[in-house]
């Protein structure tokens, strides 16, 4: 029954990083929006190649914060969730039985 | 006097450079000294040396602190280093490119924060270069400081407090009230968005780090599984060594450790500056000042 439910526990933390991980659509998108972007205006004035690309590296650096929030937390369901949600479930069985 | 001008010259030159390498390879050998030898490659978070007891919780040592600081000792030096020996009138390559960094530092803030703020140059130029020092780090196969959200964190408070101080410029009362703007309902997200200031500096810089070396981390032990596959049948010890590893992980660690940690570290400087020079009531400030002249005349 135990493994069962370790089982479980450790399926279910792999399963919720594989779609935390779906977030980084959002980021995909509105990178390549803010890329595009900044090539229209290089190709426009190509004059102002070098603060066109500055300012683009820094949108597409906030654009990436809610991808990097989903990553962090299937970094975390990975590697930190399987111990903890584990170690509450022996606890509760601990002070049952 | 023993030594003549030049020679004394070269001598503190040389333990400078010294204080400059020292610290960096004193990380290389703590790491190798506490790496246990059966760990291949694996995927783990900052190595906990030893605990200090204290009141409230237990403090750890943890390996992320110690090349943090061991760094900071390495830039020290660095800095030392680079402005031995400055003349008014620079004719050394040294004092050239000290000038040249120094240039394009007050440069990048006069840009972004305006004149008033020129005295947080050494501040920018700190924060970006224990930022990209940190990331580099990783390249001579230590555990940059960066992949470590304590450190970042560390900074973003520090980023944070600034802000606070900024918008406090125009006393208390002023920038409690500053939370009920537009209306008073928004005052929940805007305790919200002060929140996630730092949190999300933090988080954008460590995450880009970590992920990249996790990344590598998984290519190349990917790498290492199917050079065991491929070319297991080589005879004796020729098989025993992943060939394939050899390039796919190099030029992922220029992308992943030189790149993007170059770019979070301008990344983060850059917000820092956007995001005290914004803090700052200019206009409220100005009347402010005028107001006190006025009270004081």
């Amino acid at each position: 029954m135990l493994e069962i439910a370790i089982g479980i526990i450790i399926g279910c933390c792999a399963l919720g990083a594989g779609i935390a991980a779906i977030a980084g659509i959002g980021p995909g998108i509105g990178e390549g929006n803010a890329v595009a972007s900044a090539c229209e205006a290089v190709g426009r004035q190509p004059e102002s190649r070098s603060a066109v690309t500055s300012t683009m590296l820094m949108g597409c650096a906030v654009a990436e914060t809610t991808g990097i929030y989903a990553l962090f937390i299937a970094i975390m369901l990975i590697f930190v969730a399987p111990n903890m949600f584990v170690n509450v479930l022996l606890r509760a069985i601990a002070s049952v039985g | 006097m023993l030594m003549n001008d030049k020679t004394k010259f070269r001598v503190i030159d040389i333990l400078l450079l010294a204080g400059v390498i020292l610290p960096v390879a004193a990380a290389m050998a703590i790491k190798i000294l506490f790496t246990p030898l059966e760990e291949g490659i694996a995927v783990h978070g900052a190595r906990i040396f030893f605990t200090v007891p204290m009141p409230v919780q237990d403090l750890p040592i943890t390996e992320s602190q110690v090349n943090s600081w061991l760094l900071i000792v390495s830039i020290f030096f660095l800095c030392l280093y680079m402005t031995h020996g400055t003349k008014e009138k620079a004719d050394t390559r040294r004092q050239h490119i000290c000038e040249w960094i120094v240039e394009k530092t007050d440069g990048l803030v006069a840009d972004n924060m305006g004149e008033f703020f020129m005295g947080f140059s050494p501040f920018v130029g700190a924060v970006l270069a224990l930022s990209a020092f940190s990331s580099l780090m990783s390249l001579l196969g230590v555990y940059a400081p960066t992949s470590d959200i304590n450190i970042i964190a560390g900074w973003a408070v520090l980023v944070f407090l600034l802000i606070t101080y900024y918008k406090m410029k125009c006393g208390p009362l002023h920038y409690l009230k500053s939370f009920t703007e537009p209306v008073a309902v928004m005052l929940p997200m805007n305790i919200i968005s002060e929140i996630a200031t730092p949190v999300s500096m933090s988080f954008r810089h460590y995450g880009n780090v970590m992920s990249g070396s996790i990344i590598s981390i998984l290519i190349a032990s990917a790498l290492q599984g199917l050079s065991k596959l491929v070319l297991g049948w080589l005879p004796g010890f020729l098989g025993e060594i992943p060939f394939l590893q050899v390039g796919l992980p190099a030029v992922l660690s220029v992308y992943f450790d030189v790149f993007s940690g170059m770019l979070q570290a301008f990344i983060f400087a850059m917000l820092t500056m956007m995001y005290v020079a914004g803090a700052f009531p200019a206009d409220d400030y100005a009347a402010r000042q005028a107001r006190k002249r006025k009270k004081n005349v």
